[in-house]
């Protein structure tokens, strides 16, 4: 494993509260488990999308201490990694609610009226799309086509996928998760 | 799985396959479409339902029940078909789980499926499958179903029979195009590759499909995996490349997942990897994943990307197949023009050539969304009209209504209005129109969608994606998106019709990469097209369309007094109505309504 020459963090985990030790050590796990050559910077380069996003399926999101640890741990300086996170939708840097709410806006979602959920949902919940509730329960966010054009308009909670969704089932679509 | 260590280990699983099931053709069999949709749709149920009620009938062995791909018909998921022996198959939508055990039943009881619910064989008719040949045929996750139909005999031919450049000579006698879009000879790009300097080369299968409304590379990866490795492999002995990666959006879980199956397998069994069925030949695939970035489509932000780079474009020349991936030659198709690899080397160039036109022969798989009523994919021989494929496979609108127009090629494609839907469909009539074949997402759009909020809304879509590395696209885009907004809110000028014009084409002229170049075609297309929708736009601005009946044409069917949630339609059945315009919520619902063309909107 390359040592850190370019990044200010170290290759360990930062002092974070007690709970992401062990998402850190996951983390390093699979890092470890790359085995890329640290006299390969191509090499080290083309794991980094995989890595990140491993990182974002145990961290949910990837704070910027997530990316520094990468970073070290890949010898790539720092504002690169960034560079690819904040170039890619998939990648979030801020924390999610507890369920993330994804409009898909696709063009058939919007044909079929996709922007009417939408609006409906803001006005519900009272967070524009990429935001989150004050409460913390909802994140609001858009998806890329799913390619689900059949179902349209369509929209996921936590991945959970729902077809010919109208404004009226809104409500009762959020409820489930209201509880 | 045995490693097959020679050709002829090959040959001999692919006949035992055939002949194993001894029942093999006297078997019923029940193919569930288990993909995306479908599964989403409770795909899961129905097959659980039915493998239960088979257990329970002690059927299990005698009926081969088949965890398949999808058939493309995406407004019936969950869908069902039944092959019994010497008989046509027969295709069930919207199944439930219910339904599925009442099949078993009837089964069971018969020995046949009694006046089984059918989806219109019309759909499937005018269709040629070639590249969705497999897909809803066999099971992806086994590779023995693969095999039985053929399966890596042509790698087989690629590495013992043929030499590489009878390959090449192959594809390019057959005049097979780029089917993600750009239309470039596949050949000509292999011929270049195979003469690219230096010794290591990369074969890349484009999945990373961005396009929204465009499904078709999906349904491949997710119902027919190993023809996409079989014509990556046959591409890299042609080429004289080793490695290969398929790069595929991270939105696509189930696709992935069944590629890495089918990679997986096809190892196992000696068909990639070192020493292919006991040959010098070496291939190998990896899966890599995207990350949620539009341009990557683009082969050099893609190529980018796999290299852990932001997925910017790089200026072409040099193309991938002078320096690529890490600065060596690189090939990169799409799926769908991998999917027709194998079907031309089996059945030769001649074959494919005698499908589709002269430009451009073969099929092309369109996806049809949006408001139409048979949403899903088909697959027709290129040329056939616009008006065929909407309305004989598409089955007209969602709603009856005579469809406006459709927009082609996703966000990057043009709006083709109903007065050329006679148009057949190629990649240069598309283009002459002002759209592109695109990767073949086909977004139908009835009678009450604002085009100027389409344009709009791709627009965004761009702006949103622009990678903002080159200035016309990074700012372009931003302005043209601008003026869109100015003219939605009322507060448009006159001039800003010919300041969309300008700017689109000096976006188109000046942009880095083809994604850049082809932004403005929806904001052209519907200028060129629907000019008087800006036009009414510009004049009326925000406000909402009034809604006049018209007393003439109006019969009193009372229709759209049934339908106003305002209640604001007053008329007596068999005479004229009005609308009261003051309590009107201008939803539109009575002009949608009416089956007589009698209420305008202003």
């Amino acid at each position: 494993m390359a040592t850190a020459k370019h990044s200010s963090a170290a290759a360990t985990a930062p002092a974070t509260p007690g709970a992401d030790t062990a998402k850190y050590q996951q983390l390093e796990a699979f890092l470890t488990g790359l085995k890329v050559d640290g006299a390969d910077l191509a090499g080290r380069r083309a794991v980094l999308i995989p890595a990140l996003h491993r990182a974002q399926e145990i961290f949910s999101y990837l704070p910027t201490e997530v990316q520094k640890f990468i970073a070290a741990h890949l010898n790539l300086h720092v504002s690169e990694v960034n560079g690819v996170v904040s170039f890619y939708h998939y990648f979030k840097t801020k924390m999610s609610g507890k369920h993330t709410i994804e409009f898909c806006l696709g063009t058939a979602c919007y044909v079929r009226g996709a922007a009417k959920l939408i609006e409906k949902a803001e006005s519900m919940l009272k967070a524009k799309l990429g935001e989150t509730t004050t409460d913390g329960l909802f994140t609001l966010g858009s998806l890329r086509c799913v390619g689900a054009c059949s179902l349209a308009p369509v929209v996921q909670i936590d991945g959970k996928t729902y077809g010919r969704v109208t404004a009226e089932q809104i409500p009762a679509i959020l409820a489930e998760y209201q509880k | 799985m045995t490693r097959l260590a020679t050709r002829t280990d090959l040959n001999q699983l692919a006949d035992s396959l055939r002949q194993a099931p001894a029942a093999g053709a006297a078997k019923p069999q029940i193919f569930v479409g288990m993909s995306t949709c479908g599964l989403a749709s409770g795909a899961g149920k129905v097959y659980d339902a039915i493998a239960a009620a088979l257990q329970e009938k002690g059927l299990a062995d005698h009926v081969q029940l088949i965890k398949a791909g999808c058939v493309g018909l995406c407004f019936a998921e969950p869908t069902v078909e039944l092959q019994l022996p010497n008989q046509p198959i027969v295709t069930l939508g919207d199944v439930t789980a219910e339904r599925g055990r009442q099949l078993v039943d009837e089964l069971a009881a018969n020995g046949s499926f009694s006046n089984p619910l059918s989806v219109d064989n019309a759909i499937f008719k005018k269709q040629v499958r070639i590249a969705l040949r497999n897909c809803g045929r066999i099971d992806p996750e086994q590779i023995s179903d693969y095999l039985r139909n053929g399966g890596y005999q042509m790698l087989a031919k690629a590495v013992f029979d043929w030499q590489p450049q009878d390959v090449i000579d192959t594809i390019k006698a057959s005049g097979l195009r780029g089917r993600g879009g750009g239309g470039f000879p596949t050949g000509v790009k292999w011929q270049a590759a195979q003469g690219a300097a230096g010794e290591i080369k990369y074969i890349v299968c484009n999945a990373d499909e961005g396009d929204p409304g465009a499904f078709m590379d999906r349904s491949v990866l997710e119902g027919d995996p190993h023809c996409v490795l079989e014509a990556m492999a046959v591409a890299g002995r042609a080429i004289g490349a080793r490695r290969g990666f398929v790069y595929c959006r991270a939105e696509y879980p189930l696709a992935v997942k069944r590629l890495g199956i089918a990679i997986e397998q096809a190892r196992a069994m000696g068909l990639l990897g070192e020493k292919i069925l006991g040959s010098d030949f070496a291939f190998d695939i990896e899966i890599k994943y995207g990350a949620g970035a539009f341009v990557c489509g683009e082969e050099t932000s893609l190529i980018h990307s796999i290299e852990g780079k932001r997925g910017e474009p790089t200026v072409k020349p040099p193309f991938p197949a002078e320096r690529g991936l890490w600065d060596a030659s690189t090939t990169v198709n799409n799926v769908e023009t991998f999917a027709n690899i194998v079907p031309i080397l089996e059945k030769g160039a001649a074959w494919f050539r005698s499908i589709g036109t002269e430009k451009s022969p073969g099929t092309k798989v369109f996806s049809l969304a949006g408001d139409i009523k048979n949403v899903g994919l088909a697959e027709i021989p290129m040329g056939m009209t616009i008006q065929e494929l909407l309305y004989d496979i598409g089955g007209g609108s969602s709603d009856g209504k005579p469809i406006k127009a459709v927009q082609t090629g996703g966000p990057s494609g043009g709006c083709i209005p109903s007065i050329k839907f006679d148009t057949p469909m190629e990649y240069e009539t598309l283009t002459a129109l002002g759209s592109i074949m695109g990767s073949g997402g086909m977004i139908v759009m009835s009678e009450g969608t604002s085009m100027v909020k389409i344009a709009h809304f791709y627009l965004q879509f761009t702006c949103d994606e622009s990678c903002g590395k080159c200035t016309p696209c990074r700012i372009g885009c931003k302005r043209l998106h601008e003026i869109l907004d100015r003219i939605l809110k009322g507060e448009g000028k006159p001039e800003d019709l010919t300041k969309l014009e300008e700017l689109g084409n000096v976006i188109k002229d000046t942009a880095l990469c083809g994604l850049g170049q082809t932004a403005p075609n929806p904001v052209l297309s519907t200028l060129r097209w629907f000019r008087g929708e800006y036009e009414e736009c510009l004049k009326r601005g925000n406000r909402p369309p009034t809604y006049r009946i018209d007393p003439v044409k109006c019969v009193g069917c009372h229709a759209c007094f049934k339908v106003c949630p305002a209640n604001c339609i007053e008329g007596k059945v068999k005479q004229p109505h009005t609308i009261r315009q003051q309590d009107c919520v201008h939803c539109g619902a009575c002009f949608k309504t009416c089956k007589f063309d009698a209420i305008a909107r202003e």
